[in-house]
């Protein structure tokens, strides 16, 4: 798996770090979008998938 | 679907916005059919005419599509209560879209993360005891909308930004003037020229001493000379985060109340997982169901009806969010598999920024609530209840609660 963030288009709503807090972080400084683990292990997929379908700005993308 | 299926803009109903709900807790029984029929034209108070989308797909598809604008100077936006038109002319960021909305909301970004919210916490706790202490030591009956529903997001939002607590008498009569479905033209001008009056001296005052606040940050490092906001953009923002801040959320905390009340099974919950009740509270109740208008920018197609350039939209949240096709018996208050699907803050780049702050409060307040007055009910039936029935945001007015005196 292939995680990646658009950080221009992120609203930092952290939808993400709600779902998948092992994979995806807000930045302290602009509370933006970090991605912590850009191939999480097989467990965490689920939820960063979730995580992907519930970004209210299509900030997430996962590739397999 | 080609264009030549598309239903015609001449499909219009007879319905007019905003539909009054029956149940109190459930959305106007007109959106089931609204959500048979997809995306129809309903008249507003002022007389034009705007597409009511309710489906959840349409309503997803529609707040996150290019093809619908939130700019509030757009001729023809839609709009609910027409006497607040004025503010439209020059709108809070919330009513632009980007870049323009993107350079406000990005310095408001970092006050309301996850952490930061999970910092405010204690905070939260610690007013949410004193203010039951306050209404244990008055004793049965009381108003919960006063003693606590209001209050507690307004200490919490004053706290944020910067703004003293002491005036909170001032600005919510000005914000219950402006939510108000009942008030003036003329009432709602002065009421916003007053308010932005109070928000444009504290301003200069957080410019002159500056403090650990979310106004002061504003004013001292994203404001012109020194930022890149003007002056009247960023008081919009602070006007706006006031009284965004604290309505929504005290609506929720007295209905919230109410329902689990009525649904004593479910109160389980606050100790077990209160986050997952919150996220059932805020599906079932919708209470910003009117908020997402948008305008189309160009003819386009959804949920197979042609919308074209310059009409208005709502996404009706109350009809997405008891969409049968995602959510099981929408009508039953029971906590859900996939429970954060719900659009009560919206969707799209507009969702609401304090959503973790209001998922927060209520998380905090609801459980500390029913494990100090154990005994706490109605003291009018639910039936019989103040409902807000003429504002743009569902809620109560009042709250009359009772409990069993230990004093
Ligand atoms: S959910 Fe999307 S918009 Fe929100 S913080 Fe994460 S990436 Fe940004």
């Amino acid at each position: 798996m292939k995680v990646t963030a658009d950080r221009e288009v992120c609203i930092g709503a952290g939808m993400c770090v709600l779902t998948a807090p092992a994979v995806l972080d807000q930045d302290e400084d602009d509370g933006r979008v970090r991605v912590l683990d850009a191939d999480p292990p097989a467990e965490a997929h689920p939820a960063v998938r979730e995580a992907e379908r519930l970004c209210p700005s299509r900030a997430i993308s996962v590739e397999s | 679907m080609t264009d030549s299926m598309a239903r015609p803009a001449t499909d219009q109903s007879s319905l007019e916005l905003p539909l009054r709900r029956q149940c109190p807790m459930a959305p106007p029984p007109e959106y089931e059919d609204l959500r048979t029929n997809g995306p129809t034209r309903v008249r507003t108070p002022d007389g034009t005419w705007v597409w009511a989308v309710t489906r959840y797909q349409d309503v997803k598809t529609m707040l996150s599509s290019p093809d619908f604008s939130s700019d509030g100077r757009t001729p023809g936006f839609p709009a609910i209560k027409p006497e607040l038109r004025a503010l439209l002319a020059n709108p809070p960021f919330v009513r632009t879209d980007p870049p323009e909305h993107t350079s406000e909301r990005r310095p408001l970004i970092p006050e309301f993360t996850l952490r930061r919210v999970q910092e405010l916490r204690p905070g939260v706790e610690r007013a949410t005891s004193e203010l039951l202490d306050g209404m244990q030591r008055q004793g049965p009956p009381a108003d919960l909308v006063e003693m606590l529903a209001l209050p507690l997001p307004s200490l919490v939002i004053c706290q944020l930004l910067g703004v003293p607590y002491s005036d909170h008498e001032f600005f919510q009569a000005r914000a219950r003037v402006l939510i108000s479905q009942n008030s003036s033209p003329g009432e709602a001008t002065t009421a916003i020229s007053e308010l932005f009056g109070y928000m444009d001296q504290l301003l200069t005052s957080k410019q002159r001493n500056p403090a650990d606040d979310l106004m002061s940050r504003l004013a001292t490092e994203h404001m012109e000379p020194a930022g890149e906001l003007n002056r009247d953009r960023v008081l919009r923002m602070c006007a706006l985060l006031l009284n965004a801040g604290h309505e929504t959320t005290a609506n929720m905390i007295a209905l919230g109340t109410v329902v689990l009340l009525q649904n004593p099974d479910q109160q389980a919950l606050l100790r077990e997982s209160p986050d997952r009740l919150v996220a059932e509270l805020l599906r079932y109740l919708s209470i910003a169901d009117l908020v997402p208008a948008r305008i189309a920018v160009r003819d386009t197609e959804l949920g197979g009806a042609a919308i074209r350039a310059g009409e208005g939209a709502i996404a009706l949240l109350a009809g997405a969010n008891w969409d049968p096709e995602t959510f099981d018996e929408p009508d039953r208050f029971q906590v859900r598999p996939d429970d954060q699907r719900h659009l009560a803050f919206g969707y799209g780049v507009h969702q609401c920024l304090g959503a973790n702050l209001a998922r927060m409060e209520l998380e905090v307040v609801l459980p500390a609530l029913f494990e100090r007055l154990p005994t706490l009910r109605l003291d009018t039936p639910a039936a019989n209840l103040d409902y807000k029935h003429d504002g743009v945001v569902y809620g109560l007015h009042r709250l009359p609660v009772t409990w069993e005196d230990t004093r």
